[in-house]
């Protein structure tokens, strides 16, 4: 799955255990490799078009140019642009909030403010501070809101991240691959405490995440 | 000259010098040719850019190594917001501005900008601005919440201190240099060119600068608009971004990216221009596909104002719209494609120079396509939900805006550096300075959009250890510092060649465009003679032009009237209209300058008192500045009898034109009042929309009906009953009109604190009223200059640059009250 050892790390998008972080990192190792490949082949062209000759005449010139310009100027980042959407939108698409075919996902509402993260879960009333557990290969949809400024939840290795706006309540869907702890932070600047406003994210299996409500709740 | 110009020569140049030049001394203050202007806004910039360098060390020092508290979390919140602040505000657009200020009128054959005296004014305002702004973070209260001023972080709870204000007003009074330099842009580009250029033969540059004036034009109202309304929520307690009472921190989002977006685009353009005008030269050809270029400026241009939503991609808004904002932010990529390869043809079919500013313009092209590709990138969605407010973006944005800008700036201060100095760079020094800034550039850069993938969000202090970014930041910092120590080169590359460089031959670059047929070093009047263009490429197709331009073989070789001229042209064909008479040395500009930034000053510390004097003298400077134009004897020569006539003598001389552009300036600030309108009232959660509007309907439409009959009257006059009689019923008309609104306004009893309906309703009476008053005011001033004889039946030009902003007063009036009044009853009170 990695290309690269160095590519883990606990806050790494590109070491996912989810399944939109995982469509993320596919992204871009594919967008990598695509755009990255016309980049050198334009570098090319250019110390090529530094190392030649004039053109011949002026037909020639304008021959050329119509080609260079109509193929790399239109055809190119047009094919381009289509590629990448064909790919983007359907994996996009799959990382919304979508119904769950049999059952509704699992709410977890989560409330921010300078510096912290109150999480509240709806249906058994457990309330945390900082961080979040939920149980692995489960749907769960975060209710994401502010008590004071602008701020973003993300948790890089599950999935994408959403701001959480007052007045606003965005929902974040995310599923976890496989049990362990997960690092989350604040994205959005938020003032002084910015940098340390953390949390984690703690993916049970089923039978430990009912043992785990049962301990809180007790 | 190859040859020591003659006798008769060097006495033509000395009696232009005296006509053209500056004052001696302060003196110099008053100066507002475009050349003088023009360099003073570069080295402004170059200073503010050192700042912001200086600024971006103390970061990467902060950053190198984890853990570091070497700078606390409130410095940094400082250090970042002014980083971006400087480099965006005080840096890239204000250097652009006067690099196309200093370049526009030498390239399209004018001696000078068709608003000389507003060029001096932008540049004060710029000046003064900018070291209010900066004077904040010597007293350690500068701005804290982010270049980009999120509300509720900017707001005055969460923010209390000064910060935010130095930052909303420090702006929007630098703006007003903005607003100005693209008014005068705009119109010198139509309106002065030589005679013989149209469009279809005016140089690239001068078509990149007209989209980037436009732009400014389009582009800049926004954020004046959202930072008055963010000033007024701090300092007064109104409400439009706060969510109680009605308002939504989404709309500050909004109206900062409807600015944001074009705002890199109005940067990317003039530098791409630059580009376009030295690969020709050093291709030693002209460009291939001109036509393509222009067409990819306008589509750059249109397409720019439909991106301000990918900043916003992660606040949730519905998905249709993201996807709509998605290809959109790709399509961009046409049009740059379309540039790209053009100067790849054009490098191709040429046989290439390879001299210092083409490596920086080769710098250029690999680390802006760079960026270039990683914009797709984050254009996409999904992919944008991950990266989107991490380190992958910071590095995105640096390889687009250091790539896309400051490598062709400097391309282009080495290429244009003869024509200043009339000596040429050194070559060694140079390469030494390109190669540390480049490879100093790329590892900082690079290797941070790894930092951004592995996690590491933007805009924190500092990081835990072990995060796998440690290694990564710590060659970012050294990076950073090689880029410095390659600035630090160039610098001392630049100041040594004033000195040791060795002399310029004329056309040092084998160039095609007018600029370079001014003899070197620059001179105060540019050409001594406007020639006839017959060629997009002049200096190669008409090369006797270097020799018969100073020795006055063209049009208007004479001083007359100890005046400075240039020729108007037709906007579209270039032909020869009219003579502009421009404005000599003046005090006017600094005085309003130093006046505005008293009211600057007042309104910060918030005694709104003197901030009363302050508005109330500085409208009385604008005022004696119109009192001395026109058909002033002081500004307009006697009536000449030459083939051309005075453009003063016309009825559609720049001023109409300036009017005209200022105004779609002023239609963009309106049009992004009713979006705040129409948005927040859908969409803010808590928006109250009362059963019955506040404002009295018979008083508004009464008093819009006096406003219709004073222009009924008005019209009478323009067209040709001009009198003192009638222009003075017109202005008392008017001021019954004004009268009669502002009763209704002060009868609507709003309380703007309370509810976002009456905050937003406060501001378009205050609008309004601002409008009807100026417009009447300006009106009552004909009065006694048609009694001076300044305006007259023969002489309209001066009602015909009014007449368009009665036009728009009444025009803001009735839409007003369509969507202020009429839209909220249609739909029913309460919604």
């Amino acid at each position: 799955m990695l290309p690269l050892a160095g590519c883990s790390g606990p806050l790494s998008a590109l070491d996912p255990a989810g399944e939109s972080a995982r469509s993320a990192a596919w992204l871009w190792w594919g967008m990598l490799g695509l755009l990255g490949t016309i980049m050198l082949v334009v570098f090319a062209l250019w110390f090529l078009a530094l190392r030649r000759g004039p053109a011949k005449t002026e037909a020639d010139a304008g021959r050329t140019a119509r080609w260079w310009i109509i193929g790399g100027g239109l055809v190119l980042p047009m094919t381009v642009i289509v590629l990448i959407l064909a790919f983007g939108i359907p994996l996009g698409q799959r990382m919304l909030p979508l119904p769950v075919a049999g059952g509704e996902p699992l709410q977890i509402n989560v409330t921010a403010r300078q510096w912290q993260w109150q999480v509240n879960y709806p249906d058994t009333g457990i309330r945390l501070t900082d961080e979040v557990h939920i149980p692995v290969n489960t749907p769960v949809d975060l209710h994401l809101a502010s008590d004071d400024v602008v701020h973003s939840f993300w948790v890089p290795r599950l999935g994408g991240k959403l701001d959480m706006i007052p007045g606003h309540t965005n929902v974040l869907r995310l599923q976890a691959d496989e049990p362990g702890t997960y690092r989350g932070q604040c994205a959005e600047f938020c003032g002084t405490g910015h940098a340390h406003m953390q949390f984690r994210v703690v993916v049970h299996d089923q039978a430990g995440f009912r043992r785990w409500q049962q301990g809180v709740r007790e | 000259m190859s040859q020591a110009p003659s006798a008769e020569q060097q006495a033509r140049h000395d009696r232009f010098e005296r006509v053209w030049g500056n004052r001696p001394g302060w003196g110099a203050l008053s100066a507002v040719n475009h050349t003088t202007v023009g360099l003073r806004f570069l080295v402004t910039g170059l200073a503010f850019f050192l700042v912001g360098g200086l600024l971006a060390m103390l970061i990467r020092t902060q950053l190198a190594l984890p853990e570091q508290e070497i700078i606390g979390a409130d410095l940094y919140n400082q250090l970042f917001t002014m980083h971006g602040t400087v480099m965006m505000f005080l840096f890239a657009i204000p250097v652009l501005e006067g690099a196309a200020m200093y370049l526009i009128p030498k390239m399209i054959g004018a001696r000078d900008l068709v608003f000389p005296r507003l060029s001096a004014l932008g540049y004060f305002c710029y000046l003064f601005g900018g070291l209010i702004i900066l004077s904040s973070l010597f007293l350690q209260i500068a701005p804290s919440s982010g270049w980009f001023m999120y509300t509720p972080l900017s707001s005055s709870e969460f923010s209390p201190g000064m910060g935010s204000d130095f930052w909303l007003l420090g702006i929007t009074f630098v703006e007003i240099s903005a607003i100005s330099a693209g008014v005068e842009l705009v119109v010198s580009i139509l309106r002065s060119r030589a005679p013989g250029m149209s469009l279809q033969r005016m140089p690239l540059f001068a078509w990149y600068i007209l989209a980037m004036a436009l732009m400014i034009i389009f582009g800049f109202p926004p954020l004046i608009l959202g930072s008055v309304l963010l000033e007024l929520e701090r300092a007064a307690g109104w409400v439009f971004f706060a969510v109680e009472g009605g308002g939504d921190p989404l709309l500050w989002q909004h109206l900062f990216w409807l600015f944001g977006h074009p705002e890199v685009y109005i940067i990317f353009l003039p530098a791409a221009g630059i580009v376009s005008t030295l690969i020709p030269v050093f291709a030693g050809r002209p460009i291939i596909g001109y036509r393509w270029v222009v067409l990819a400026i306008i589509m750059m241009g249109f397409v720019s104002f439909g991106l301000w939503v990918h900043h916003m991609f992660t606040v949730g808004i519905p998905q249709m719209a993201q996807a709509f904002f998605s290809v959109a932010s790709m399509l961009v990529a046409v049009p740059t494609a379309i540039q790209i390869f053009v100067w790849l043809a054009t490098l191709w079919a040429g046989k290439v120079r390879f001299h210092l500013p083409m490596l920086w313009v080769m710098g250029f092209l690999i680390v802006f396509v760079c960026g270039g590709l990683t914009g797709v990138m984050l254009a996409l969605v999904p992919f944008n939900w991950q990266l989107h407010d991490t380190h992958f973006v910071v590095a995105h944005m640096h390889y687009v805006l250091v790539g896309g800008m400051l490598f062709p700036l400097v391309a282009g201060l080495y290429y244009w550096l003869p024509h200043v100095s009339g000596r040429m760079p050194s070559d060694s020094m140079g390469r030494w300075g390109f190669w540390l800034f480049f490879i100093g550039f790329n590892m900082t850069f690079l290797l941070m959009h790894l930092t951004g993938l592995l996690g590491m969000p933007r805009r924190v202090y500092t990081y835990e250890a072990g995060l796998g970014w440690d290694w990564l930041n710590l060659l970012s910092s050294v990076g950073g510092f090689v880029m410095a120590v390659g600035v630090a080169t160039v610098i001392l590359d630049i100041v040594l060649h004033f000195r040791f460089g060795r002399r310029a031959a004329p056309n040092p670059w084998q160039a095609d465009t007018l600029e370079w047929a001014i003899p070197m070093p620059v001179n105060a009047y540019n050409f001594a003679s406007i020639p006839e263009i017959r060629s997009r490429h002049p200096l190669w197709d008409q090369p006797e032009l270097m020799q018969s331009i100073p020795a006055g073989e063209h049009r208007l070789s004479r001083i007359e009237d100890g005046r400075r001229d240039t020729i108007g042209s037709d906007a579209i064909s270039g032909e020869a209209r009219e003579v502009m008479h421009l404005p000599s040395n003046a005090w006017e500009p600094l005085v309003t300058a130093a006046l505005l930034a008293g009211l600057c000053l007042s309104l910060l510390l918030k005694t709104y008192t003197l901030a009363v004097v302050f508005a109330v003298l500085a409208l009385v400077a604008c005022l004696r500045w119109s009192w001395v134009n026109g058909l002033h004897p002081r500004m307009a020569p006697r009536d000449r009898s030459g083939e051309l006539p005075l453009h003063s003598r016309t009825t559609d001389g720049p001023g109409r034109w300036g009017m005209i552009v200022t105004l779609m300036a002023d239609g963009t600030l309106f049009a992004s009042l009713l979006f705040g309108w129409l948005y927040l009232w859908p969409v803010a959660p808590d928006w109250q929309m009362p059963e019955q509007s506040p404002l009295s309907v018979w008083g508004l439409l009464g008093s819009g009906l006096v406003l219709a009959g004073a222009l009924g009257l008005w019209w009478r006059q323009v067209q040709g009953a001009v009198s003192v009689g009638g222009l003075g019923l017109v202005t008392g008309v008017g001021l019954v009109h004004c009268i009669a609104l502002g009763l209704t306004a002060f009868d609507a009893g709003l309380a703007p604190g309370n509810s976002a309906h009456d905050s937003i309703l406060a501001v378009v009476l205050a609008y309004l009223i601002f409008h009807s008053g100026l417009t009447v005011l300006l009106t009552g001033l004909q009065v006694f200059r048609v009694r001076h004889g300044y305006t007259s039946r023969a002489l309209p030009y001066e009602l015909r640059v009014l007449h368009p902003l009665w036009g728009y007063t009444v025009a803001v009036y009735w839409i007003s009250v369509a969507v202020f009044l009429a839209l909220p009853a249609a739909f029913g009170g309460g919604a």
